[in-house]
């Protein structure tokens, strides 16, 4: 899974009462050997030295691998030769994960609605129930279930033969970029969901009701007045999934592992196949400029909202 | 109000019906995956064109619960692994969570979001650097290395959910603790902490069940001698065997569940509303 559980409680806020000093005054009155900071700075460092030592210089590792020769000079063999080999595949997968991102976002906004417009109450509690089980379960367990579920004679096909909506001769496997796409909206939905819907519940109510007085109906509500509202809170719920599906790895080795497939199943092929750390290292810059794309775009579009304000 | 309109009774049927079909295709996206791996947690033979397994049975299950079974071993370092992780995890974040919750830090919101760094890169090709660092340190294939990885990633849970526990606590009765006269580690151990307590559980939960579902991470360092759970699933629903995949990934699923149904309890609104501030 990843990032910090998002909350329909966030908003709520804060049932203790705050400290007499207030945030600006000293933690403790003691006899101070060294000022507060210091103090301060000495108990953050270890865990500062881990992201350091076991993130960070890795990460700056494979960048700089990534334009490094086997003899250790600078060159840019490897970038070409992973585009040469992949392009197709880093094309493929910048495809399923904007796919997918965009299935995430159409189906959260969907349920985070229906959570906090809808009508029935039996049908929303339904739904809240119904909704967050994917949430709960590994990516790996995702993956192994839907490469039974979506194969040739996985439970969707027999169910759908069963029913008599598909001929046995017509069930075809799903285990390809479909799959793929499948395993990911239905493992990052519940995610971006929560998150949405916990946005939605702390809003200001009564410009809906207002609307809703002045006879809009609950579509136009939805995306008129509510989303709008919630985009920044449905932006970082995005990014967070677009980047996990970035590097999640076991999901197309398991469902899709020929080729096309991601860049994901490409790295770990160079390196147990032909111990390249060098096109390996310029696959990962391609993803961490795809991520970093998205974090741009992330940047800009909130640099932008925030002047207009 | 003893008259019942038809109509409107009618009427109310019929908003079932998409209402109904939408929830009942909701809850077949959802279930029927879960429904598939359970049917081949049971399934003793089963194959095309069979819409349901031939014959059920637990032979499987003995198989995988067999003392001396891989399934047995590699359960016990999954979760040797995932304690290492949470007491690695735990002695670097409680410090760190006091300081960013009580104490004056400069660039504090710079070092909160340091740790969710982890987690917000592709970490495939950092993976695959650390285990070439690993290599030449001989950490490779180790426990040590792969509750390094594990614990680096698990930072940002640790953290920031231990700053938030340690942030909700009244800071009025540390103050009465230190007026009495408790030193300051004394004041710690005695009110901060215990009040923390449940935040930093939920936050070693988060940790543990991190630790007990990653993948890429043991796959890259842990090779060749390390197998956890999902390793050993990948490998047998890699490898064909559906069955024991299944069962594995149901023993994967236990943990998990359990341990979400439960958060709740651990982790209250107070501290929630203060995660990542």
């Amino acid at each position: 899974m990843s990032a910090p559980l998002p909350t329909e409680a966030a908003g709520r806020p804060a049932t203790l009462p705050r400290s007499r000093g207030g945030d600006g005054a000293p933690a403790l009155p003691a006899t101070r050997i060294a000022p507060d900071w210091l103090w301060g700075v000495l108990l953050v460092m270890p865990a500062l030295a881990m992201v350091a030592l076991f993130f960070l210089y890795p990460l700056g590792l494979s960048a700089v691998s990534a334009f490094q020769g086997r003899d250790g000079g600078w060159t840019l063999a490897n970038v070409v030769k992973a585009f040469e080999l992949y392009s197709l595949d880093m094309a493929f997968t910048l495809a399923i994960v904007l796919l997918s991102s965009a299935l995430v976002a159409i189906l959260s906004v969907a349920i985070g609605g229906y959570l906090t417009l809808g009508g029935n109450r039996i049908a929303v509690t339904l739904l809240r129930w119904l909704y967050r089980w994917p949430l709960f379960i590994p990516f790996i367990v995702a993956a192994q279930m839907m490469r039974s579920f979506l194969a040739k004679n996985g439970l969707m096909n027999n169910l759908l033969i069963g029913s008599g909506i598909i001929e046995p001769l017509q069930a075809a496997s799903l285990l390809d970029w479909r799959g793929v796409v499948v395993t990911f909206v239905w493992k990052q939905t519940p995610f971006v969901a929560l998150m949405v819907a916990g946005a939605m519940a702390s809003l200001d109510r009564s410009t809906i009701e207002a609307a809703r007085d002045l006879g809009a109906g609950r579509l136009r509500i939805l995306g008129e007045i509510v989303v709008p509202q919630i985009r920044p809170t449905l932006t970082v719920g995005l990014i967070l999934s677009f980047v996990t599906m970035l590097s999640v790895m076991s999901v197309p080795m398991m469902i899709n592992p020929n080729s096309p497939t991601m860049i994901t199943v490409d790295m770990a092929y160079r390196i147990n196949a032909h111990g390249d750390y060098g096109v390996a290292n310029a696959l990962g810059f391609v993803s961490y400029a795809m991520a970093g794309l998205v974090g741009w775009f992330y940047l800009r579009h909130g640099v932008r909202q925030g002047g207009a304000r | 109000m003893t008259f019942i309109n038809p109509t409107r009774t009618l009427a109310r049927i019929f908003t079932w019906i998409p209402r109904g079909l939408a929830l009942g295709l909701l809850a077949f996206v959802i279930f029927g995956p879960l429904t598939n791996l359970g049917l081949w947690a049971v399934a003793e033979k089963w194959y095309f064109p069979h819409t349901l397994p031939l014959q059920y049975g637990f032979s499987f299950w003995e198989r995988v619960f067999a003392p001396r079974s891989n399934a047995m071993a590699s359960l016990a370092t999954s979760v040797t692994i995932a304690l290492l992780t949470v007491a690695a995890c735990l002695a670097v974040s409680v410090p760190a969570g006091y300081a960013l919750a009580r104490l004056r830090l400069p660039w504090r919101g710079a070092i909160l979001l340091a740790f969710l760094l982890p987690q917000a890169f592709p970490s495939v090709a950092v993976y695959i650097n650390v285990a070439r660092i690993f290599y030449t340190l001989g950490l490779n294939g180790t426990v040590a290395g792969v509750v390094l990885v594990h614990t680096v990633h698990g930072l940002v849970f640790s953290v920031w959910i231990t700053a938030a526990a340690f942030g909700a606590v009244d800071r009025s009765l540390e103050e009465a603790a230190r007026d009495m006269g408790a030193g300051p580690l004394r004041t710690f151990f005695g009110i901060t902490l215990p009040l923390a307590a449940p935040g930093v559980m939920a936050s070693s939960i988060f940790v543990f069940l991190e630790s007990l579902d990653e993948f890429t991470g043991t796959y890259f360092v842990g090779v060749p001698d390390i197998s956890t759970l999902p390793l050993l699933m990948f490998n047998a629903g890699m490898g064909g065997n559906f069955q024991i995949a299944a069962i594995t990934a149901l023993i994967l699923l236990v943990p998990s569940v359990g341990f979400m149904l439960v958060i709740e309890r651990f982790l209250k609104a107070d501290v929630l509303a203060k995660v990542g501030h």
